[in-house]
């Protein structure tokens, strides 16, 4: 199964490669983009009948693949 | 006296750190492969700047959990002194020894020089060789060194003294102008309630001579090696 995660920066964390790039598409002819936040995204193969799979994930989420001082996260199962 | 340089896979500046505390009299310094589990027979630890795992992922993120650092905490916890410089520094905010992250500098660009660094606290176990208010010229070499924490910690960190190092003007002044990558209240380096644990984006180790541009770095090891000196006698 694949499992999809989503890391973003939180809402207080100044993000300037995030104001780059709006910057970039208001010049580009978009004056309508407010604000573009950039965070990562992360395409997880892992075997369907891992145990305990959710709550082992977002461990994992919170301890390594997001900081949660600075960053989010969300979980999308396909 | 014994120094352990801890070594992760990507460190850079572990050569740095050695060669700076061997030249400081009674000091024995030596590499710590990240694999092994214990720092028994060290006085002190250090966590080198450079780019560990290649900083993937984030900086620090994944060198949290190499062996060594289970050994690493328990020795800061037991009040054994530890530093972390740059990458060091940002492993350390990973693990939670030391609050707040470390995220890409305002610019976004890596940033590579000299700057003046303000002491905020003149009788830390890092710091105590300098009187409140010394400016330090230190070497920065990073692209994400930009300090953030939230108000309450921030708030914390200022009512307990744990802000040791902030970005400073030549003249001392702490203003935007002196803040090399947006770090809140210039933040260069901070300690643990304790005081124990100490972390800062400059590189002491690459201002331990005159011909390097700068020694001010020796100051902070200085100040390490004399806490460690009143710790041994007061115990005696």
């Amino acid at each position: 199964m694949k499992v999809k995660v989503v890391v973003t920066p939180k809402a207080a964390v100044l993000d300037p490669q995030g104001a780059a790039v709006r910057d970039a598409m208001q010049h580009l002819g978009m004056p309508e983009v407010h604000s573009v936040r950039i965070g990562k995204y992360l395409e997880i193969e892992v075997d369907d009948k891992t145990p305990n799979l959710d709550s082992r994930l977002n461990d994992l989420c919170r301890d390594l693949l997001s900081n949660p001082v600075i960053e989010d996260y969300e979980v999308v199962k396909s | 006296m014994k120094f352990a340089v801890i070594q992760f896979p990507g460190s850079n500046c572990d050569q740095d750190c050695l060669a700076a505390l061997s030249g400081m009299a009674g000091v024995k310094a030596e590499y710590v492969w990240h694999k092994k589990t214990s720092l028994t027979g060290y006085d002190a630890i250090v966590l080198p700047g450079g780019f560990a795992f290649g900083d993937y992922l984030r900086c620090g993120a994944i060198a949290r959990f190499s062996p060594i650092m289970a050994s690493v905490v328990e020795e800061a916890r037991s009040g054994k002194l530890v530093i972390g410089t740059c990458n060091g520094f940002q492993v350390l905010c990973e693990i939670g020894l030391l609050p707040g992250a470390l995220v890409r500098n305002r610019a976004l660009h890596f940033i590579c020089e000299l700057v003046t660094t303000r002491v905020e606290v003149a009788d830390s176990a890092f710091t105590h060789g300098c009187p409140q208010g010394s400016l330090l010229r230190l070497p920065i070499a990073h692209g994400e060194g930009c300090y953030f924490a939230d108000e309450a910690t921030l708030r914390e960190l200022n009512e307990r003294r744990q802000i040791i190092l902030r970005y400073a003007t030549a003249d001392g002044r702490i203003d935007a102008s002196a803040n090399p990558n947006g770090s809140v209240e210039n933040i260069a380096g901070i300690c643990n309630r304790e005081g124990n644990v100490f972390g800062l984006m400059p590189h002491p180790d690459r201002a331990c001579e005159e011909r390097l541009g700068s020694a001010d770095g020796l100051n902070i090891f200085q100040s390490m090696i004399e806490t460690i000196e009143a710790t041994r006698s007061r115990a005696a």
